[in-house]
């Protein structure tokens, strides 16, 4: 087995179960507390609604918080969007996913794609710069900002690197690709990146129990 | 050549160029060991854990914008004040001890124990710097309900005797007297006498059976005693069946601002037993910000099963009373701007009422720059006003409010909040400011219109 025939199969294939595994671990882990009853007369309808709700309007700022907030926010959704494109719009990757899941969707030309990716990259880079500057986000950051911040970058310089080459086999530098991604795919659920799925939980909750009080979400 | 003391930084808004004093009072309540009280407030915080929590804990990206919402940070630039550094102490309890990974982190030495250090370090974080309003709360994008998270803190903090002594020493009073500041139910009663000569208006107490029961807050008894005649003149004016009662006056609620759930259940039950003696359908709360939010919305939780009578806040009240012609009131030429208490109209879903009334008193309302449910807390609720040592970073925290309050330009200031009251009226003192914080209850009594009848 040479190094690629490892990375997409074993290594890839590791790497997913302990993705499912530890997000069912983590989330179970949430679910399973004790939740206290509530019994005050409600002011609004809450429930499913009211989460959905908030899982989407807390994706935008509100208003008084839009100067404070606008760097880092428009840092974050660039880099969200860039990883976003790279990953489920790109045509390889696309025919990857076709693999297991037997259908395909449309795609973006390379060009877009590269673009996408090295917009990412610049604003974690920016994003990392200031988190190491900040006097609020030194004090807050730890060992996860960090490490996560390193981990999710990786895949995305390793896949813009296979087109540049450097003089390196196309399988080398395809099979390190794909190993970062797993690497990725197994720390997601373990530490900060599970936001990938923590935020419907988190969103959902303050709206579940703030719009019942009618209150500000 | 002088030689600067770095460490401690120069305070530029005081009135004269000073030093600010280091914060060195850690205070301690009771006898007991470090260790004891680390685990104390560890257990007491992830006692009434739940998934809401947990994902809270869980959820925190670390990206420091709820340090652009807080009042405390905003204006010191302390990045120690940012909301969610508040609770990190519980967070990595959380992570150490209950969280789904907690085995690896404790494997690994990922998460450092808590010392009783960082606790005393956490008694100014979590009590002289957070007013619990919310406002963190509204900015944070995973949508992480900071400040009930700090709430939930001051649990622990509490029973592992850690909390600053005045707040201690005030609920410890609400808990021993049935008030913060002491008042006796004979108390009660001579003032309300007092009250009902004074404004030549009857006020019933202690009805034996009445529709509504109206309580109070030990401020508004003490130090603004004439939100008692307001209040009787609007239930009267409404033609309401209603009484005090000296068994069940007091609507503030220390127990619960200090972090003792026990004294909190015990002041929350006084009001429910009265209410369903006298066979109330309704109670209403004072001009309270912290009331509202230990009864409307954590009483029934309190009594363990939904309330047989219905809460409202006054101004919720005035807003149903005036919209369905229950009562009226006469239209005043004036502008006027309105500060939202932070647990009645941020946290508590009722803003909109205040709105109401105000458009029935006609006046030009001058809404505040992001004020409603954005609006800048006075700095004194959540049992802050009470902490004396607090007292010089409440003032400058108060610099915000006054200028949300002056750009407004209106003729008066009303809020529905004797708290903030209190917290205005001692700013107002420290700055020699020109805005006198009024109440709205206060307005709508004055200017009531006879009932035809």
């Amino acid at each position: 087995m040479d190094l690629l025939e490892f990375a997409r199969g074993p290594a890839l294939q590791v790497a997913a179960y302990i993705l499912v595994a530890g997000t069912i671990w983590r989330l179970v882990g949430i679910i399973l507390l004790k939740e206290k009853p509530e019994f005050s007369e409600p002011r609004a309808r809450g429930g499913l609604g009211a989460a959905l709700k908030v899982i989407y309007t807390r994706s935008f700022t509100a208003d008084p918080f839009k100067p404070a907030t606008l760097y880092p926010k428009i840092l974050a959704y660039v880099m969200h969007i860039g990883l976003f494109m790279v990953v489920f719009l790109f045509v390889p990757h696309i025919m990857f996913f076709e693999g297991f899941l037997g259908f395909d969707w449309p795609g973006l030309p390379n060009s877009i794609i590269f673009f996408g990716g090295v917009a990412a990259i610049v604003s974690g880079f920016a994003l990392l710069v200031r988190r190491l500057t900040h006097p609020v986000l030194r004090l807050i950051s730890n060992f996860d900002d960090y490490f996560s911040w390193f981990i999710t970058m990786l895949p995305l310089a390793t896949g813009l690197l296979i087109p540049v080459r450097l003089g390196v086999r196309y399988e080398t530098l395809l099979a390190i690709h794909i190993i970062t991604v797993a690497a990725l795919l197994i720390w997601l659920p373990f530490g900060k990146l599970g936001h990938t799925f923590l935020v419907f939980v988190t969103r959902g909750t303050t709206g579940m129990v703030f719009e019942r009080r009618g209150a500000k979400t | 050549m002088t030689t600067v003391d770095g460490r401690h930084e120069i305070d530029r808004e005081a009135e004269r160029l000073a030093y600010k004093p280091p914060e060195v009072r850690h205070d301690k309540q009771g006898d007991m060991g470090s260790e004891e009280r680390i685990n104390k407030a560890m257990h007491h915080f992830v006692k009434n854990f739940n998934s809401q929590t947990a994902s809270y804990l869980d959820g925190c990206l670390h990206c420091g914008m709820c340090a652009d919402a807080c009042h405390f940070h905003v204006r010191t630039d302390d990045p120690r004040y940012t909301p969610i550094w508040k609770i990190e102490l519980f967070k990595r309890t959380y992570k150490r001890q209950v969280g789904p990974f907690a085995f690896f982190y404790r494997l690994f030495g990922l998460k450092r124990q808590v010392t009783i250090e960082d606790l005393e370090e956490w008694q100014h974080l979590l009590y002289d710097s957070c007013t619990v309003c919310g406002r963190c709360s509204l900015v944070c994008p995973m949508g992480i309900d900071i400040a009930g998270l700090v709430s939930m803190a001051r649990h622990g903090m509490f029973k592992a005797g850690l909390i600053p002594h005045e707040l201690h020493e005030v609920a410890k009073r609400a808990a021993e007297t049935g008030s913060p500041l002491g008042i006796t139910p004979d108390k009660f009663e001579d003032r309300l006498e007092w009250m009902a000569d004074e404004h030549d208006v009857e006020i019933p107490l202690n009805v034996e059976q009445a529709d509504v029961l109206a309580v109070m807050s030990s401020i508004e008894i003490q130090k603004y005693p004439e939100s008692m005649a307001a209040t009787a003149k609007i239930l009267n004016a409404a033609g309401e069946s209603w009484t005090f009662r000296t068994d069940g006056f007091e609507a503030t609620n220390f127990g619960m601002l200090s972090g003792n759930p026990e004294w909190q259940k015990e002041a929350t039950m006084k009001l429910i037993d009265a209410a369903i003696k006298i066979g109330a359908k309704l109670v209403v709360l004072p001009e309270c910000g912290h009331a509202y939010m230990a009864m409307r919305w954590m009483g029934a939780n309190m009594y363990g099963k939904p309330l047989p009578f219905k809460v409202m806040h006054i101004s919720e009240y005035m807003a149903d009373a005036l919209n369905t012609g229950k009562i009226k009131v006469k239209k005043l030429d004036k502008s006027l701007t309105y500060h939202d208490p932070c647990q009645v109209s941020r946290r508590g879903g009722a803003t909109q009422a205040a709105r109401d009334v105000i458009k029935h008193l006609g006046v030009d309302f001058r809404e505040m720059e992001f004020g409603g449910d954005y609006n800048w807390c006075c700095g004194g609720g959540g049992g802050v006003v009470t902490i004396t040592r607090a007292d010089p970073l409440r003032h400058r925290v108060f610099k915000l409010k006054m200028d949300q309050v002056e750009a407004t330009e209106a003729d008066e200031l009303v809020s529905s909040c004797a708290n903030c009251r209190q917290s205005f009226d001692d700013s107002q003192q420290h700055f020699g400011w020109d805005y006198t914080m009024g109440s709205l209850m206060e307005m709508v009594a004055e200017n009531l219109e006879e009932r035809k009848s």
